[in-house]
């Protein structure tokens, strides 16, 4: 980070951008101007509004068309089996695992951004977080979806959890599949409650300012009675902070169990120990650029360029720049260890991931990950410009789903003994679903900005400069500051 | 368990925290204890001015974090060891590294929802009716803009007019009583 000095020079050029604080030259968190009230009806009344934009129904229509390839596909996966797959040996491991994979990665930042982003004290996160959570539940769900589809017959996925059984029989403990099945589940468990307990007082505010008899109902049902007690709030906040204490280890461990999938194989190209660092980077790098890819259409729709400023977007663009250049460390020494280690195995891993018949998938992924992002975020002007990191996250994600592509399928299909070399072809199943759950996480994310509350009203009001308490009431001249 | 008829308490409505913590701290000095601050935000400094700073939500966490970890572990422990032991690449039965990660998961697992639901119980919610909720003017500022203190009936010292007195010498926008 730049140092917070005199940056700015007010008297030699004056600040016309009534965004940037003239102070230090940085864009402010929030547009100035904003009280308890214009915020929380700022919010609010994109819930409680009774005139649904009809842009809204054209995309939860679209996304709906969409997400029906996941019925589809998954219906005629259990009534044909995996071989309407491109799943062969020895590529056993095709779309589902990628794309569980990247889906996971992708609820990583939403995280990050709720759990790290609160302990480190960086309060410009309030606006964006309930967003980004939401998009962590959701890609949890898409997540999900693939590796309960991939276990063949999935009418019996249930069969992963110990529960006491007729049958005596009981998982494997020491298999990194087993571990993968309780951090995932308990990610999307604490995800979910972590969320929930965020909402509570937003529910309360939406209870009290809902003029339809059913709205005041439901959100007065999910408020549990808030009243914005200070005892509730010390214990409320206390809960928020242990939470996000409790989810910061959780999700640096759920990429790290899953690339234990990987790495505990004995396999070229999968066996290494930088897995864990690098996955969880890649899974916050593509997780920052959907937060982006959501945040700024939402931001324009709903008109919320005051809350959600381009002082976010520069943040989040620095996030990326931060994390990708991680993956672009894994890379390069990927790249080393296979010259290093002195293994043939390894040495010809990566000649094939360069040059052999899929070489194209692993030059993509450098030019997505590292060679565009990381040569234009060092340009403040680029981090500001709203089209251009839109464009940016669709290309980062594209670049993380094919290092997931590359992971898999070329460490895969030319594995140790030349005999059994074969390759993979996905075929329009594959596609119909992965596509399918681009529709499916649209569908939920449209639900969530109609009916509930996309940005924390409580945690925006205490960014205001009103919450500064005076000693001794309003006339006393001594500021204490808000410890935020 | 407070007399469910009658007076709850008085509610005095601020437009400003600075001006609710001086009430409350002023409301402490004069001897009142059974009083409660509603913001529409966490204010430090009232639950500060109501002397409430320990919450037993960190105690209930640690507590299922622990009944977590061991849960997870000794399970895992018994289903390898005991209720189906198989042999894994000649591994000892009892490979207790392998079974660290799903441990740690559980450990976090139930702190986690030992926090978030200790949390909803210590607050004594689902409470779907407060006495507060009856005053005209909560319900439109409370979780809004405004900034309440309600000195309830329960305390010896209340009384209905000497405490309206009290608390109409600060700058209240209003001070109405709410009943049960």
């Amino acid at each position: 980070m730049a140092t917070k000095g005199p940056l700015h020079d007010p008297a030699r050029d004056p600040v016309v951008d009534p965004m940037i604080d003239p102070r230090t030259g940085e864009y402010a968190v929030i547009a100035p101007g904003h009280n308890f009230k214009s915020v929380t009806a700022k919010i609010a009344d994109i819930v409680l509004t009774s005139n649904t934009p009809l842009g809204w129904f054209f995309g939860l229509m679209v996304a709906g068309g969409i997400a029906t390839g996941v019925v589809i596909g998954c219906t005629w996966l259990f009534l044909k089996g995996v071989g309407i797959w491109g799943v062969t040996i020895p590529g056993a491991w095709g779309f589902a695992i990628i794309n569980f994979v990247w889906w996971i990665g992708i609820g990583h930042a939403g995280t990050l951004i709720s759990a790290i982003l609160l302990l480190f004290k960086q309060t410009w996160r309030n606006s964006i977080n309930r967003f980004a959570e939401a998009m962590t539940i959701f890609a949890v769900c898409c997540a999900g979806i693939f590796p309960l589809i991939h276990v063949g017959r999935p009418w019996l996925a249930y069969w992963l959890f110990p529960y006491p059984n007729t049958m005596n029989v009981w998982p494997q403990f020491r298999s990194p599949l087993a571990w993968d099945v309780f951090a995932v589940s308990t990610y999307a468990t604490i995800s979910v409650v972590f969320w929930y307990v965020g909402m509570i007082p937003d529910f309360g505010t939406l209870r009290d300012r809902a003029k339809m008899p059913f709205a005041k109902y439901m959100y007065g049902l999910a408020a549990l009675g808030w009243r914005g007690s200070t005892r509730h709030w010390i214990r409320y906040e206390s809960a928020s902070l242990l939470l996000a204490g409790l989810s910061t280890p959780l999700v640096l461990s759920v990429h790290t169990v899953i690339s234990f999938d990987f790495a505990v194989a004995a396999l070229a190209g999968w066996h290494t120990t930088i897995f864990p660092p690098y996955f969880v980077a890649g899974a916050i790098y593509s997780g920052f650029a959907m937060v982006i890819t959501l945040a700024i259409p939402i931001r324009k729709f709903y008109h919320l360029e005051d809350l959600v400023t381009l002082r976010h977007l520069d943040c989040m663009a620095k996030v990326m720049l931060g994390t990708g250049g991680i993956v672009a460390y894994g890379y390069s020494m990927e790249v080393f260890m296979s010259w290093y280690s002195a293994s043939h195995w390894e040495f010809f891993m990566m000649w094939n991931r360069m040059f052999g018949p899929m070489g194209w998938a692993y030059w993509l992924l450098i030019l997505t990950n590292i060679a565009i992002p990381l040569t234009t975020l060092w340009s403040r002007k680029l981090r500001v410009n709203v089209t251009y990191l839109f464009v940016l996250s669709f290309v980062v994600n594209i670049g993380m789903w094919f290092e997931r592509f590359v992971i898999v399928v070329t460490s895969l299909y030319r594995e140790y003994l030349p005999s059994s070399w074969g390759t993979y072809v996905a075929t329009r199943w594959d596609y119909i679903i992965f596509i399918g759950t681009w529709g499916l996480f649209t569908f939920l994310f449209l639900g969530f900005v109609r009916f509930l509350p996309m940005i924390p009203m409580s945690e925006i009001r205490m960014m205001l400069p009103q919450t500064k308490v005076r000693r001794g009431g309003a006339d006393a001249e001594t500021v204490v500051e808000e410890s935020l | 368990m407070p007399p469910r008829e009658g007076i709850y308490g008085l509610l005095a409505e601020f437009n400003t925290p600075s001006e609710l913590v001086h009430a409350t701290e002023k409301a402490r000095e004069a001897g009142y204890r059974r009083m409660e601050c509603y913001t529409p935000y966490p204010v430090e400094e009232a639950a500060v001015a109501l002397h409430f700073h320990k919450t037993r939500v960190p105690l209930v966490c640690l507590t299922g974090g622990i009944i977590g970890l061991v849960t997870a572990f000794l399970m895992q422990t018994w289903i390898a060891v005991w209720a189906y032991p198989l042999n894994i690449a000649g591994r000892p039965l009892f490979s207790w590294p392998a079974f660290i990660i799903p441990a740690y998961e559980w450990t976090i697992l139930f702190s986690g929802l030992s926090a978030a639901f200790g949390m909803i119980m210590l607050n004594g919610m689902p409470q779907l009716y407060h006495p507060v909720f009856n005053a005209p003017n909560f319900r439109n500022g409370a979780t809004t803009d405004k900034f309440f203190l309600c000195l309830e009936a329960v305390d010896p010292k209340f009384s209905v007019t000497e405490t309206r007195t009290f608390l109409e010498q600060f700058p209240a926008i209003s001070v109405v009583e709410v009943d049960h």
